[in-house]
């Protein structure tokens, strides 16, 4: 599912170009980059990413894959409320999540938050409050598989503690 | 003589993730006589088994409709879908 489209700009914020796409197929990082870097050219004077990963270990066990389910629909609103809420913080240009879903193996990228603003304090701060809340508020679910069966992962108190620290 | 008619609402239900598992069933179409989440929850009170009903009533535990979250008792109509959903964690 692919919904580009922009955000409305809050008094005196550069309006927001905002990419959100929950997928199954994997992603490319450097493409991503280079689209966000053509949308913004000139006015962005950082970019800043993050990948997120899966694991093979978790808990001090072995983790054979990870399987991650979402709700159709709600699952992208829920990301636009904190692409939103960022967007009201700080001066952002251009906002990329792609959180993937379905069966996914160690090693395989499981998110990427493309940020770009036109300082790299904003766009540093924007990234990782947007990862944070991914944390806690996006909705998704997550079941890990290890050699001893499967089990649903909660989110961590730390989790909770980084979100509540915005 | 009078004649007692009953009207009933029809809603789906659905359970997400550990949930779904919990209950064995990833949607339920009901006819509720009481079209709110009360009226949910006792549906489903008399359709799940003990174990199950009370999987999906505890603390943590979300329910929308329409993929909105709701809190405490609201009222339903006819098509409404009502979703319970366990803690999320993304990223």
């Amino acid at each position: 599912m692919k919904s580009p489209s922009c955000l409305p700009s809050p008094a005196g914020k550069p309006v927001v170009h905002a990419e959100i796409r929950v997928q199954t197929d994997d992603f490319d990082i450097g493409r991503e980059w280079a689209a966000c870097r053509s949308r913004c050219a000139g006015s962005a004077g950082a970019v800043v990413a993050f990948g997120g990963l899966v694991r093979d270990r978790s808990q001090d066990d072995s983790v054979r894959g990870l399987y991650l389910e979402h709700y159709p629909g709600m699952t992208e609103s829920s990301i636009r409320k904190i692409v939103d809420q960022a967007a009201t913080r700080w001066k952002l240009f251009d906002v990329v999540v792609i959180h993937r879903v379905g069966q996914l193996a160690p090693e395989d990228q499981i998110v990427l938050v493309l940020v770009a603003s036109a300082h790299r304090a904003d766009a540093f701060a924007a990234c990782e409050f947007v990862m944070d809340y991914l944390k806690t508020d996006a909705v998704f679910w997550k079941k890990e598989a290890h050699d001893g069966g499967q089990r649903w992962i909660q989110a961590t108190a730390e989790d909770r503690q980084r979100r509540q620290s915005w | 003589m009078t004649t007692a008619t009953s009207v009933t609402t029809a809603v789906s239900v659905r359970f997400f993730a550990s949930l779904r598992e919990a209950v064995d069933r990833e949607i339920v179409e009901l006819a509720l006589d009481e079209p709110s989440i009360a009226g949910v929850r006792a549906k489903l009170a008399g359709l799940l088994t003990k174990t199950q009903f009370e999987a999906i009533d505890v603390r943590g535990v979300q329910i929308c409709v329409n993929q909105t979250i709701v809190r405490g008792d609201v009222g339903l109509e006819a098509g409404d879908e009502v979703a319970f959903l366990p803690p999320v964690t993304g990223g």
